[in-house]
């Protein structure tokens, strides 16, 4: 990193509590309007629970929709959270430190709008307590062997954790917010959630090996979540397209293709939004978009072999499906639309220093990956299970209704609307993370250049 | 006894002076169990020439792990055996499933008991925040005396010789 600007502590707490101890002017009338869109959508999930699921476009033979598209996508977006941060911890990155907690707080509010989509696509959601061992008193059990159990256990470990991981991560920065808040409740609020954090070195010490220990314990979970979401559709032998060996990593590389991706946008939201230029610099956005064609040539790679191993198995059915997706309106259109978004545009875009050095381009590269990777679910799903077939009894296709439309777009609004209460409360920036880079840092001379350098110690 | 503690706060360019403190109170015949420094930020360790604190944190997550892993087993096993029914004309214990859950507990477990080590290791919550200045969380750095009410006065003047700004009193608990 090179591009620096050396600040004191209290310029650091001025800055990154800034939306924390006062309200920008933009902040309360973006709020309504997602609580607006959220409501609309819950009004419209009201009016499914009342009619029944027929008010959605899901019918025979394509029973898996919209909502499920989007359950894969906010399941992606919640690995690269994590995922990010942990590899950036574990390694030692120096560019993670403004990054880590938009990232982590990411996490927990697209896992919290994925598990909202199971509840949206299941015809009786008052059942969904029977995915836990609870009907004792009538003998009946979960079935461990399906699918549907693993899910929820691995995205249950994976929210549990990464809610605890952000919140051991906040304590130091909430003590912060104890010491700068004014009123009568706040301190005390906030006295209370940092439990008595004082700085002690014994604390820093605790706070630095967790970081590391934490990391360490979920990124073995961030990789089995997606494996299991990808084994939803693999172990269903039935239908052409998921039946596949490879979905586990191809799921897996697809969701850090998109995750890393909302990372960026939130970053150049960040800059944006909160005037954190002074500690997201464009240095931050190369490092991001240099991570960004590594894994979107990793993804290519995955979806390439993924297709390779369809075709080359020679079988109809494949190959019908293939066709299907490929060349027949409006598959067509959306395949087209799907490898120009997540692909063929942004990584060239990205190979341009300038273009990675702009929080403006990296945001709408970005968000195109994004729409391409949502495009990909939905091409994964529904031609799956649209596609004709000699025995089946109906031939359908799927015209998502307005009502999943909506409660499509309030999921967008509640993670939106998640993070805002967040940075509202907390900081999204870690103080102590960013104070300790400003300890750390020194400028050596080598020569007749001097040059910024990073002392650096493993804890 | 009731202890008390008291304050001595240092600027952010005294880190030596800060060390110094820490020296004297050692020398004055003060435990390290009494003094400590607060600082607002993590430097890097024995920066005021405090010892390396100890702790047991690596056994956590390991104890976690055990814990998750047998209520992975009791949940899988537990459930399959308690109701019989045959899936696929597969085994009743069917291992592939049942390591995938058990995996989820064991992770989980790993991950709660860690946090719950990270924070009773940090010897947290703390309700008696004791002498302590806001001051720190904008880079002042604190070096705290905890002791009987009786000793106080000689901390106090061990802090001031040292080079400590401001001086304040804290109650502790019993």
């Amino acid at each position: 990193m090179q591009d620096h600007v050396q600040l004191s502590q209290t310029k650091i707490n001025d800055d990154l509590l800034a939306g924390v101890l006062g309200m920008p002017k933009w902040w309360l009338p973006t709020v309504v309007f997602l609580v607006l869109v959220i409501f609309t959508g819950l009004g419209a999930y009201g009016y499914e629970l009342n009619k029944g699921l027929g008010v959605s476009g899901l019918n025979r033979p394509v029973f898996w929709g919209f909502y499920i598209t989007n359950f894969v996508f906010w399941i992606g977006i919640s690995h690269a959270g994590i995922m990010i941060s942990a590899i950036l911890r574990l390694t030692q990155a120096e560019w993670r430190r403004p990054v880590t907690r938009a990232a982590e707080v990411m996490t927990i509010f697209a896992l919290m709008a994925a598990l909202s989509n199971i509840m949206f696509h299941v015809g009786r959601p008052w059942r969904l307590f029977w995915v836990y061992p609870y009907d004792f008193s009538r003998g009946i059990f979960m079935n461990i062997r399906s699918p549907f159990v693993w899910d929820p256990s691995a995205v249950m470990t994976y929210l549990i954790g990464s809610s605890l991981f952000v919140y051991v991560a906040l304590i130091p920065d909430i003590a912060v917010v104890r010491d700068k808040a004014t009123g009568r409740f706040a301190p005390k609020i906030y006295g209370v959630l940092c439990l008595g954090w004082r700085g002690t070195p014994r604390q820093w010490r605790l706070q630095a090996i967790a970081g590391i220990l934490l990391s360490a314990l979920v990124l073995p979970v961030f990789v089995s979540v997606h494996s299991i979401v990808s084994w939803d559709f693999a172990v269903a032998i039935g239908v052409e397209g998921w039946h596949s060996t490879i979905f586990a990593p191809y799921f897996i590389i697809g969701a850090i293709h998109s995750g890393v991706s909302a990372v960026a946008m939130i970053m150049a939201l960040a800059v944006w939004l909160w005037k954190l230029d002074k500690y997201l610099r464009p240095d931050h956005f190369d490092a991001i978009g240099r991570l960004l064609i590594v894994v979107a040539l990793t993804w290519f790679f995955f979806f390439f072999v993924e297709w390779i191993f369809a075709l080359y198995t020679l079988e109809g059915p494949e190959l019908a499906l293939r066709e299907f997706q490929v060349f027949q309106a409006p598959n067509k259109w959306l395949f087209l639309a799907f490898l120009l978004t997540a692909f063929f545009i942004p990584v060239p875009m990205w190979m341009f220093k300038r273009v990675r050095r702009s929080p403006m381009l990296m945001f709408l590269s970005t968000i195109l990956v994004n729409v391409g990777m949502w495009l990909e679910r939905f091409l994964i799903i529904i031609p799956g299970l649209a596609r004709r077939q000699p025995l089946s009894f109906d031939w359908g296709t799927y015209n998502p209704s307005i009502i999943e439309i909506l409660i499509v777009l309030e999921t967008f609004a509640f993670v939106a609307l998640g993070m805002l209460l967040f940075a509202k409360f907390f900081p999204i920036i870690p103080i102590f993370d960013m104070k300790e880079g400003m300890e750390v840092r020194e400028e050596i001379k080598i020569g007749r250049r001097v040059v910024p350098a990073s002392i650096r110690e493993t804890p | 006894m009731a202890k008390r503690s008291v304050l001595g706060l240092f600027t952010e360019d005294q880190v030596d002076e800060a060390g110094d403190a820490m020296e004297a109170l050692a020398s004055a015949g003060y435990t390290t169990n009494e003094y400590e420094v607060l600082t607002g930020t993590p430097y890097p360790e024995g920066t005021f020439g405090e010892a390396e604190p100890k702790h047991k944190l690596f056994r956590w997550p390991l104890t976690g792990a055990a814990c998750g892993f047998i209520v992975g087993l009791l949940l899988t096993a537990g459930s399959q055996l308690a109701f019989p029914l045959v899936t696929g004309g597969k085994p009743i214990l069917s291992i592939p499933p049942m390591a995938i859950i058990m995996y989820e507990g064991t992770m989980l477990g790993a991950i709660v008991f860690t946090i719950i080590g990270i924070i009773l290791e940090s010897r947290l919550p703390r309700i008696f925040m004791g002498a302590y200045d806001k001051r720190i969380s904008d880079g002042y750095i604190g070096v705290t005396v905890t002791t009987e009410e009786d000793r106080i006065p000689r901390a106090e003047e061990v802090l001031k010789q040292a080079g400590a700004g401001d001086i304040t009193r804290g109650w502790e608990s019993n």
